[in-house]
């Protein structure tokens, strides 16, 4: 079984970004850089996949500048076969609709049965490349996948949804588009022999022009500031103040 | 501007709560821009609901009655909202940003070639919105070029709107497509709960790490029942395993902002503070008095929960009967 998953790199999700002085985005120098988690969540289900079908190719792909090269070797040491770079410099210069077009473009390379994708990242937190590239495939979508299981036949796959109110089960056809939610797996840590294999491991780099995408984004940040902050209020000693408190002073309590 | 066209979500056979939020957007963005402001129901049997929605204050409210759109495919909704959107002048196209709209926006947006901003709090001008990112630590000015517009709302930052005006004359669409795209529904487990559900509820009772094991979870909810408060959750006890995802409050989980929020034995990791920290009022209860949930927080009791926990729950119960 073939699958294509997308990762992208983001700053560490534990950091508490500032902004720059000018407003045009976020300071991230001395800041580490990871996979979005969700992202490991999609690649840990495509290498159980893989082990599950008795066989087949994982392949990590990201959009990114030549640093994004150490998030596909994260991949590549967790136990994926191969890596694609589309080489970006200028993540401002595309928007969500771009990097569907885009991996749309290695989807038509690499005849993938499956593409998995984590449901959103961190940093842009937007939640639409999946069911963009789904809809620019014409394929079936499940987003926010806790659970999937691939038909022996591998000709479809039903796949459980964290929906509001509940879990949705879904059958889709494959190929499909697949996002992944957090409870969907416990991902493995990259052992010390994934991690110098993964360095032998092939990763092709693709431009836009190569693929045949166009960069024209419909959507553009302008702009950055600072939300409100909330001010830290008063420690109470006591439930007694607590309670009179809520009740008297920020009459929360009816 | 063109026509706005604001898609209803329905739960249960009845029109969702959240849905109203988008239409506060939506009024907002036509101040500015003008045009007409469009309802959209699709499902099945959805007539009172339709009947429900087009009391507030919309021109129109389509309806896609159908019984392929029982249940709530993106696949086949997006058809019928594009189908929609190109023949009424549609250029903005809005939901709230719930687990329904979050599936559907982005494939309508690729279906209609239109730009799509998520999860925006504020209007700017017709293409002008504003939305957080980085797990609210920024507000970003995000504009789109094209001609039609998708924008998903964020239920926290619009009042629902009420009642206005004339009821809406309802329009049948019978001509709508029906391709699931090899998609099919097989069920829908839910999560049964007495408590009200976390995007509506006044007050929030949440809790973290600290309490344990998920066999302490009767101690908040003893709380949440003194209150009448949803329960809510950390996405590390979700992680662990302890509650289903939908009690997730965070960046990756649900937003909310009620009037009340008590946070018990959670740190108040960024991700958390995210989805939480517009609030009215927080209270936080952690025996760690350098918890970040304290920098939030209204009021602090730095403290143990199992012991303070169940003395608040008599507390409360005092007050609100005196």
């Amino acid at each position: 079984m073939k699958i294509l998953v997308a990762v992208k790199r983001v700053p560490d999700t534990t950091v508490k970004l500032k902004l720059k002085p000018d407003g045009t985005g976020v300071v991230t120098d001395g800041v580490n850089f990871e996979v979005n988690p969700f992202d490991v969540i999609a690649v840990e289900e495509a290498l159980r996949l893989k082990e599950k079908a008795g066989g087949g190719e994982v392949i990590v792909a990201t959009i990114g500048s030549k640093d994004a090269t150490q998030q596909l070797r994260h991949g590549l040491a967790m136990g994926a076969d191969r890596g694609i770079l589309v080489v970006n410099d200028d993540d401002n210069a595309i928007d969500a609709d771009v990097v569907a077009r885009t991996l749309k473009a290695v989807v038509a390379k690499e005849q993938p049965t499956l593409v998995l994708v984590g449901k959103q990242s961190p940093d842009g937190e937007s939640n639409q490349v999946p069911q963009m590239l789904a809809e620019h495939l014409g394929w079936p979508q499940a987003t926010f996948a806790s659970k999937v299981v691939v038909a022996a036949d591998k000709a479809s796959a039903e796949v459980t949804r964290e929906a509001d109110g509940g879990l949705e089960t879904l059958s889709v056809r494959l190929p499909a588009v697949i996002s992944a939610d957090l409870r969907l797996n416990e991902p493995r840590y990259a052992s010390l022999p994934g991690i110098m294999k993964a360095k032998a491991k092939k990763i092709d780099e693709f431009t836009f022009e190569s693929l045949g995408v166009a960069k024209a984004p419909k959507v553009t940040a302008v702009g950055f500031f600072a939300p409100p902050e909330r001010k830290a209020g008063a420690v109470v000693a006591s439930v007694e103040e607590l309670v009179n408190k809520l009740k008297n002073e920020a009459k929360v309590l009816g | 501007m063109g026509n706005t066209l604001v898609i209803a979500e329905v739960h249960n056979g009845a029109l969702r709560k959240a849905t109203l939020t988008a239409v506060t957007f939506a009024k907002k963005a036509a101040a500015n821009e003008g045009g007409a402001i469009f309802g959209l129901v699709v499902g099945s049997g959805v007539g009172a609901v339709a009947d429900d929605f087009r009391r507030f204050g919309l021109a129109k409210v389509f309806v896609a009655d159908n019984a392929a759109y029982q249940h709530a495919l993106a696949t086949t909704y997006a058809a019928v909202v594009a189908e929609v959107v190109k023949e009424n002048g549609v250029t903005l196209v809005t939901a709230t940003a719930t687990a329904f709209g979050k599936d559907l926006l982005p494939r309508v947006a690729a279906k209609l070639d239109a730009g799509m901003v998520s999860d925006i709090s504020d209007v700017v001008d017709g293409s002008t919105f504003v939305r957080p990112l980085f797990a609210g630590n920024a507000l970003a000015r995000v504009k789109v070029s094209s001609t039609i517009k998708v924008v998903s709302v964020r239920g926290t930052a619009f009042d629902a709107a009420k009642p206005a005006g004339n009821a809406a004359d309802v329009v049948a669409i019978t001509s709508a497509p029906a391709d699931a795209v090899g998609t099919t529904f097989v069920r829908f487990d839910e999560t049964k709960s007495a408590r009200p559900e976390l995007t509506e509820a006044q007050t929030i009772v949440s809790f973290g790490r600290g309490l344990k094991g998920p066999e302490n979870i009767p101690i908040v909810e003893k709380l949440c029942d003194a209150l009448g408060a949803g329960l809510g959750a950390t996405r590390a006890v979700v992680d662990a395993g302890w509650v289903p995802n939908d009690f997730q409050i965070g960046q990756t989980g649900k937003v909310v902002a009620p009037t009340l929020y008590f946070a018990v034995g959670l740190s108040g990791a960024i991700q958390h503070v995210a989805g939480m920290k517009d609030s009215k009022v927080i209270v936080a209860i952690n025996k760690d008095a350098e918890a970040p949930i304290f920098k939030v927080s209204d009021y602090g009791l730095v403290g143990d929960l199992f012991k303070v926990v169940p003395e608040l729950v008599e507390a409360i119960i005092k007050a609100k009967a005196s």
